[in-house]
């Protein structure tokens, strides 16, 4: 069943230099209990998408200019701030990349977590305590009852991304919004995360939205996936069907360019994607991703291709897709 | 493949001062006992996490922070020996790339200014040919000799890199340490950069030291592999082998957990327990015991030393008690070579 359902979604952002588009157009649905990749690199949009879907952008200078966000048939565009205060870290809870600026430094471990029940809970202290302990035992802290009285500061940045989990699942969330949740890790710990991750997905059912620039962790643990380019999405598919048979050239570039560790896998020489992400305040008039296509055509430069069908289940914005 | 560069025993330890008089409190041992050789027209890559040591290992062998012991020698010259004239001599030779490129330029010159600098450190040249020298460096870069006159923010992430290439390069050295170049890079741009850079190692006949925590940018551009943990190589050999049939338990877990882009592909996981140890008070015996799936009593009790396995492959690990003790290849004495403005320092520090 669809969990969430986001239809033509349009952030842009007031600047001095004209109106920046940083999602432009996106359509995308999560089901219960499904993991769903957005890759992109950097200026792609994707963050904001996460941050567009709590309402969580300061606006001005953002603002929505059309679409629609239903999460359990509730357009959360529309809500009032008391609604949407309402389901932040309750119904839908966001991890972030870096687990040093998204915990608060002058709170305890403990404190920031007992705030979650407290407000969405309406729990006292003591019981607040008791499922705080919990929770954090539940993502394998080590210690937890000591733990609860440290800061920030005293723990490793494995740990820290646990707490941050610990405080997104503490209500059992129905969707998780994962923004680069392992970037900032090594990859030892960034292994723990994912499995961690992985595991109470099973136990919750908890849908993830997961975002990240790294089609690894993409291949690793999504169902099915979306690319994005510039604020749209260049390709979205089963993510078995994106790694067989990719459609888009940048997707095939993306994965061509990529060095890997796996040692069946060799290779000579990167195959690079020339040239560099436009700037969200120049695009091109056409296809945004035609200044670095190798395989473009006229009417890429003219107008923008539409997200379609090309195979069951498999959406591409490609007038080469679309011609053939 | 004659040496470059051969390091020996190289220890860096940083006191932990406290308190009002600032007493030693304790010492971290960022890098202990790293011995490695280089040779000439090759890649060795250092791969770890953070805090194994490899950025204090390449900062220490070009003298940017002192080691507190050991050997570091450089076309057969110890150069923790040198005095400093001649140590600022050999730098010339000695270049590095750093990871950021927004930090490691700045921003208040022009890109003509950052790339000439060395030149006017070392070389004695007049504005015409040191304008020459520095559009040459672009071009071979992949830039632009217009980009001459432009400043560091007119640029992108990629090509600010392609500068610190073009600035590290200019001097036409021998070694270039790479810290982490690719590593603040997108991916599309970042294939573009380790493109450049082993190119540039065939046509230059430059030896590169690839430091970085990413194992498949350093499979791809290395010859040789050291695998980094908490001060220590732990495991060292040609790329293909390490890659194809790793020794070390730490090396089989750090391979296993990286994400490949490939869906079906089904492997059992390595997920080590907890966290890297403060190397601040590194675990007694073998450093990685804590954390080892096949950990053994002596583990605990003894440290293992380097051992050679199999041909070009060492690995530190008590698993392998047949192996030779391994040395790193004696160093080679020979003339330094004869370089243009070797002879003739310049820079107005007289």
């Amino acid at each position: 069943m669809t969990l969430l359902r986001i239809d033509n979604l349009k952030t842009f952002f007031h600047s001095r230099r004209g109106t920046a588009k940083a999602v432009d157009g996106v359509s995308l649905h999560v089901d219960e209990g499904e993991v769903v990749g957005i890759v992109g690199e950097s200026g792609c949009g994707k963050s904001v998408l996460a941050l567009s879907i709590l309402r969580l952008l300061s606006m001005p200078p953002a603002f929505f200019a059309g679409g629609e966000v239903l999460f359990a048939g509730k357009n959360l565009l529309t809500s009032s701030s008391e609604e949407i205060r309402g389901i932040r870290g309750n119904r839908i809870s966001m991890i972030f990349q870096e687990p040093m600026t998204a915990l608060n430094p002058v709170f305890t471990v403990g404190n920031q977590l007992m705030e979650v029940f407290r407000v969405h809970r309406s729990m006292g202290r003591a019981e607040a305590l008791e499922n705080a302990v919990e929770v954090l035992t539940k993502v394998g802290v080590p210690a937890p009852e000591r733990r609860v009285k440290e800061y920030p500061y005293q723990l490793s940045g494995g740990l820290r991304q646990r707490v941050m989990i610990a405080i997104a699942l503490a209500c059992r969330p129905a969707l998780l919004l994962a923004d680069e949740p392992t970037t900032a890790l090594d990859v030892s710990i960034q292994a723990q995360i994912l499995e961690l991750m992985m595991g109470l997905k099973a136990e919750l059912n908890t849908a993830i939205l997961l975002i990240t620039h790294d089609l690894g962790v993409v291949a690793e643990i999504t169902r099915r996936v979306a690319v994005m380019y510039t604020g749209r999405i260049m390709e979205a598919a089963p993510t078995l069907d994106l790694f067989d048979t990719p459609l888009h050239p940048y997707t095939r570039g993306l994965l061509t360019s990529i060095p890997r560790a796996d040692a069946s896998f060799e290779i000579d020489s990167l195959t690079e994607i020339k040239g560099v992400v436009p700037s969200v305040a120049a695009l091109p008039p056409g296809c945004h991703f035609e200044p670095r296509c190798p395989e473009a055509i006229d009417i890429c430069r003219a107008q923008a291709p539409a997200l379609e069908e090309a195979r069951p289940g498999h959406r591409v914005a490609c007038w080469r897709v679309a011609h053939a | 493949m004659p040496e470059l560069l051969t390091v020996r025993n190289l220890v860096k330890h940083f006191p932990v001062r406290r308190g009002f008089l600032g007493r030693r409190a304790a010492v971290v041992h960022a890098v202990d006992d790293v011995s490695f050789s280089l040779g000439e027209n090759e890649t060795l890559g250092l791969v770890g996490e953070s805090g194994c040591g490899k950025t204090t290992a390449g900062f220490s062998i070009l003298r940017l922070i002192e080691p507190t012991s050991g050997e570091v020698w450089f076309q057969g010259e110890n150069i923790l020996a040198l005095a400093p004239e001649r140590m600022r001599l050999l730098r010339r030779h000695m270049q590095i790339v750093f990871q950021d490129p927004f930090g490691s330029l700045n921003p208040r010159l022009t890109v003509e200014r950052t790339i000439e600098e060395p030149l006017l450190n070392h070389e004695d040249l007049s504005g015409a040919e040191r304008r020459a020298r520095v559009q040459e460096a672009l071009v071979m870069v992949g830039l632009l000799p217009e980009h001459m006159t432009r400043f560091p923010h007119e640029f992108s992430g990629g090509q600010r890199q392609r500068i610190c290439v073009a600035r590290a390069l200019v001097l036409r050295p021998r070694l270039v340490i790479g810290d982490e170049p690719v590593s603040a890079l997108d991916v599309s741009v970042r294939a573009q950069v380790l493109n450049l850079m082993v190119r540039l190692q065939r046509q230059l006949n430059l030896s590169y030291l690839f430091i970085s925590h990413d194992l498949a940018v350093i499979r791809y551009v290395s010859h040789r592999v050291g695998v980094m943990y908490l001060g220590q190589i732990v495991e060292l050999a040609v790329a293909k082998a390490l890659y194809a049939k790793p020794l070390h338990p730490y090396t089989w877990a750090l391979l296993s957990a990286v994400p490949v882009p490939d869906p079906r592909r089904t492997r059992k996981r390595i997920i080590l327990e907890g966290d890297v140890p403060s190397p601040m008070n590194p675990p007694a015996g073998c450093r990685f015991h804590p954390r080892c799936t096949e950990v053994k009593p002596i583990c605990r009790e003894q440290a293992p030393i380097m051992r050679v396995v199999e041909s070009n492959h060492a690995v530190r690990c008590h698993l392998y008690e047949d192996g030779e003790p391994w040395n790193p290849a004696p160093p080679v004495f020979r003339k330094s070579l004869p370089e243009a403005g070797d002879t003739q320092p310049k820079g107005g520090k007289t």
